[in-house]
């Protein structure tokens, strides 16, 4: 059996094909075969969310998927996200209200704050609390990131 | 003195016109970050750059007997397999010591371990090799064997004759030892009408920052040069260490600090696996580069606080606060830390007990022994969060035993807002403080009163709720008093460069660094300012030996008060250049005119002379037009250092609203308050932030974080599953205030703002926990982390 497979698979709208290790993980691949370094790397255990990506529509842990498993996958990374404008306002808002210090949890934050603004609604400060429960910020005290994704939910929504 | 606007309006007292200071612009490197474009070290790639890995040791204390490399050397990728003894011909040991700190003494420590290990997770072997997973392989390859020796992991016994001795060359296990004994406590304790006796445990931890410790060590043997990539707090301060240990000039050695994925202290010392890359690098002739991943930071990235301290207060029937005693005992690593030292926390602690109030009679003791354990050094707060835990628990219990109010014991006791310039009874001197505005000020924010009837309400419910506070002090901009007195060569000074480029725009290099704390928008702020142009004008460059002036980096919350200051100076003299290649231009007085918004203009009426542009396009390109003997010198630099004090201490007080759920033990966090004074607020937006992201990292050790060892020295929870960190679900909102009292040291008037969350939010929570249960009777809880196991068993559930 090869240690290495071959993959075909969408990464921010383009085509990539690729010959990965077998034992490669999602982020490692995107990182170091794509140059994708916007998406983190904090605990390669699944705990700190910093390398969330969306696969195929869904938020995932890019260090407990393997590269082997995105064969005909489509992978959103922050760096298309960014580029196609989905997250603008998320940004902006982020931004401005400083929900950001150094940085290194945003990527995987704003994948995870857009996955909960996606389902619609103006959702209250606990649920926005809840659904990041599994990211890990060091730096701001999570405060300002709930102030930011609330402030977008409200926009979004028409009531600002 | 004044009670801040929690808005405060577009001008402040520093009213240049077009002041930026006081206000909450957007920091210039937010944006890319937002966007996932930063460069992080560990984004850091370069030609031929090999990756390091580590064999580490899986005992506490353990003789090295042989290292076996041959087969990993023939494992796939690898560059070389390089062991302790190897590594020790390129780089030197180093000291952790300070002459300052009397008696402290430490062993040499090397950048991997030679003839023994001395704690669960110290380098004994290093191999390169084209990729991490490579080298991780070739690591499993390297046979060690090792006569395990045995472990220190009790700091109760460290100092006991039958204990053996770490380092056989220090005689002892005492790293450092602090008495202090001022006023007259013996009979201070004899004349209060209650006495309070308890001890306090508080846990170690660790920063956790979400980016590891990154460093790409890149030797380039035809040049003769180190270029170092590494995610550092202090990039002088390396830059020193690394020509140091490896026979350098400062000029061979230049460190580059870009991205920086959090640092809280972490990152601010010396680690033996970055000085080893840095060697590997030499060695090999090539850039290697290393990222520790999350193991390895849990058992190498310096720990904190492990201080067991017994604690004693004196309290008359009217509150007065009679004396305070500590006995602090802390267990550090095997080493003493390079090169800040393992025993200024402890030092700290000693220093600040008690500081907050008028009682002038103290008693303390600190010891700091050797363990074999991850080694321990200062994170953010550095001692402030057991100081204040210690002496806001025992305020508030002596509270509790003469039966006043938290609060009232506070406002008879804090050292008056017109009591100063004081001392503290250890000496510490404080230049204006503003405990008393601050304590009206939170009473009033979080609506004291009403929260009391509402406990009680609820408490007839059997719901029990709890209001804690804690009053506290905080070291910053340090002057040369804090390293440099004691030998080491960590700069206190910072220097700015701000020059005028040839479209009138201005850019500033500046030694502080930037970690996210927001630091390249204070510097932005005060040169907008302070010169006068529009701050889309102004572009900061940090982080490069080779292109900043020599400064401190960012520590000890020095960064706004000291760079900031540097800057504003630096703006100010740059402008008073332009102003005099102005005044020949117009044939004008230098006095007569200001510069507003980027444009020359008459300082009485406001109208507009002359754009910025047009007097760089005059002074670089048409000089010739220029009268004879005026050469227009578009670049100053400042230096600044306090000299006035050798610290500026800021003050503030803190409330923490909870619910204890007396069935599970859990504790839900209601919301948080904190009203401090760090003198000028440059920027309120990033004061506030700082303030709620190191409240929640005091509440991370009051509640979850903690490093256990077991008896064997052994770290049993060293990941992120089993270590909890503070999680956005169990956070509270954060509500700031302010008091703004400048520190006279400065023009500025800035104090630092980036730790006093983290002083006061320990203490803060235990004294709500235990107000929670006070009326069930509950042992006061004084054993941080507050578990929910621990808080059961003091209500008598478990």
């Amino acid at each position: 059996m090869s240690d290495r497979v071959d993959i075909t698979l969408t990464v921010n709208g383009e085509p990539v094909s690729e010959r990965v290790e077998a034992r490669k993980t999602l982020v490692d691949f995107l990182r170091e075969d794509l140059a994708l370094t916007g998406s983190h790397i904090g605990c390669e255990h699944g705990v700190c969310g910093a390398c969330t990506v969306r696969v195929n529509g869904d938020i995932v842990r890019g260090c407990l998927m393997l590269a082997a498993q995105c064969d005909g996958a489509t992978v959103e990374t922050i760096e298309g996200l960014s580029d196609s404008g989905e997250i603008a306002d998320l940004q902006s808002a982020f931004e401005q209200r400083n929900a950001l210090q150094c940085g290194y949890c945003t990527p995987g934050i704003l994948a995870t704050a857009q996955d909960l603004l996606r389902q619609g609604g103006v959702p209250d400060r606990a649920t926005i609390r809840e659904h990041l429960s599994g990211n890990y910020c060091r730096c701001t005290g999570y405060h300002a990131i709930v102030d930011a994704i609330e402030s977008v939910a409200q926009a979004r929504a028409g009531k600002r | 003195m004044k009670i801040a606007e929690d808005n405060p309006p577009i001008l402040s007292a520093l009213d240049r016109p077009n002041s930026y200071i006081g206000r909450s612009v957007p920091r210039p490197n937010i944006k890319r970050l937002a966007q996932g474009r930063g460069q992080y070290v560990s984004d850091v790639t370069l030609p031929r750059m090999g990756h390091a890995a580590f064999v580490r040791s899986p005992h506490a204390h353990a003789r090295i007997v042989k290292i076996e490399t041959a087969k990993a050397k023939k494992s796939p990728g690898v560059i070389a397999v390089v062991t302790g003894a190897e590594l020790a011909k390129v780089m030197t040991p180093w000291v952790g010591v300070l002459t300052h700190l009397k008696g402290l003494k430490s062993a040499p420590q090397h950048a991997i371990a030679v003839e023994r290990a001395c704690w669960q997770g110290e380098a004994v072997c290093a191999v390169v090799a084209r990729t991490r997973a490579e080298a991780e392989d070739a690591c499993e390859l390297v046979e060690v064997a090792y006569e395990e020796l045995p472990a220190l992991t009790d700091p109760e016994t460290a100092l006991d004759a039958k204990t053996p001795v770490l380092h056989a060359s220090l005689g002892d296990n005492l790293c450092f030892e602090r008495k202090l004994d001022v006023g007259e406590v013996d009979k201070a304790f004899a004349e209060s009408d209650a006495i309070v006796e308890t001890t306090f445990m508080f846990g170690r931890h660790t920063g956790v920052t979400t980016e590891a410790r990154s460093i790409v060590a890149d030797w380039n043997e035809g040049e003769q040069r180190m270029t170092v990539y590494q995610g550092t707090q202090a990039p002088h301060m390396m830059q020193d260490l690394f020509a140091k240990h490896l026979g350098l000039a400062h000029q061979q050695v230049r460190v580059l600090t870009k991205d920086v994925g959090g640092s809280f202290g972490i990152k601010v010392h010396t680690y033996a696996d970055e000085m080893a890359a840095v060697a590997l690098s030499k060695l090999l002739k090539r850039p290697v580069k290393f990222v520790a991943d999350r193991i390895e930071s849990f058992v190498t990235d310096i720990h904190a606080r492990d201080h067991r301290i017994k604690a004693k207060i004196g309290v008359k029937k009217d509150g007065t606060i009679t004396a305070f005693e500590i006995d602090d005992l802390t267990g550090i690593g095997p080493y003493s830390v390079y090169p800040r030292t393992s025993g200024i926390e402890a030092n700290q602690i000693v220093g600040l007990v008690g500081g907050s109030y008028k009682c002038p009679n103290y008693r303390a003791q600190a010891r700091v022994v050797f363990q074999n354990k991850n080694v321990m050094c200062q994170y953010r707060a550095v001692g402030h969060p057991i100081a204040t835990a210690v002496t806001e628990a025992l305020v508030e219990l002596a509270a509790a035993k003469i039966g006043m109010d938290p609060l009232e014991i506070r406002r008879r006791n804090l050292v008056p807002d017109d009591g100063y310039p004081c001392a503290a009874p250890s000496g510490l001197k404080f230049e204006q403080l503003s405990h008393h505005e601050s304590l009206a000020h939170l009473d009033s924010l979080m609506n004291y009163a009403g929260l009391r009837a509402e406990q009680k309400k609820l408490r007839e419910k059997g719901i029990y709720r709890g209001i804690g506070f804690a009053s506290f002090i905080e070291v910053t901009n340090p002057s040369a008093a804090f390293y440099g007195v004691g030998g080491a060569r960590i700069t206190s000074q910072d220097g700015a460069t701000v020059k005028l480029d040839a479209q009138g725009m201005i850019s500033i290099a500046s030694g502080v660094t930037e970690q996210g704390q927001g630091a390249e928008a204070v510097l932005a702020q005060t040169v907008a300012t302070s010169f006068g142009v529009p701050i889309e004008k102004v572009r900061v460059i940090t982080g490069d030996t080779d292109n900043v002036p020599y400064g401190g980096g960012t520590w000890a919350s020095r960064a706004a008060g000291i760079g900031g200051e540097a800057a504003w100076q630096a703006g100010k003299a740059l402008r008073a250049n332009v102003l005099a290649v102005a005044a020949s231009i117009l044939q004008a007085k230098p006095g007569e005119l200001d510069i507003r918004n980027g444009v020359v203009v008459d300082a009485a009426s406001g109208t507009e002379r002359l754009p910025l542009e047009e007097l760089a396009r005059v002074a670089y390109f048409r000089p010739d037009t220029l009268p004879d003997g005026i050469q227009a010198e578009l670049i100053a630099t400042r230096h600044y250092v306090p000299r006035k004090w050798p610290f500026a201490f800021t003050n503030g007080i803190q409330a923490s609203y909870l619910e204890v759920d007396v069935d599970t033990g859990f504790v839900k966090l209601l919301k948080h308050w904190c009203v401090e004074d760090c003198g000028t607020v440059i920027n309120p937006q990033l004061v506030d932030e700082q303030i709620r992201g190191g409240v929640v990292q005091g509440i991370g050790a009051a509640l979850y974080e903690h490093c256990v060892y077991d008896e064997r020295g052994q770290l049993t929870n060293g990941n992120m599953a089993d270590y909890l960190v503070p999680m956005a679900a169990e956070m509270p909102d954060i509500e700031i205030g302010h008091v703004v009292t400048p520190t006279g040291d400065s023009e500025l008037g800035a104090k630092g703002a980036g730790e006093a969350g983290t002083a006061g939010a320990p203490g803060c929570v235990m004294n709500a926990i235990n107000d929670a249960l006070r009326p069930l009777g509950a042992t006061p809880l004084t054993d941080m982390p507050f578990t929910p196991g621990k808080i059961l068993a003091a209500i008598g559930k478990a």
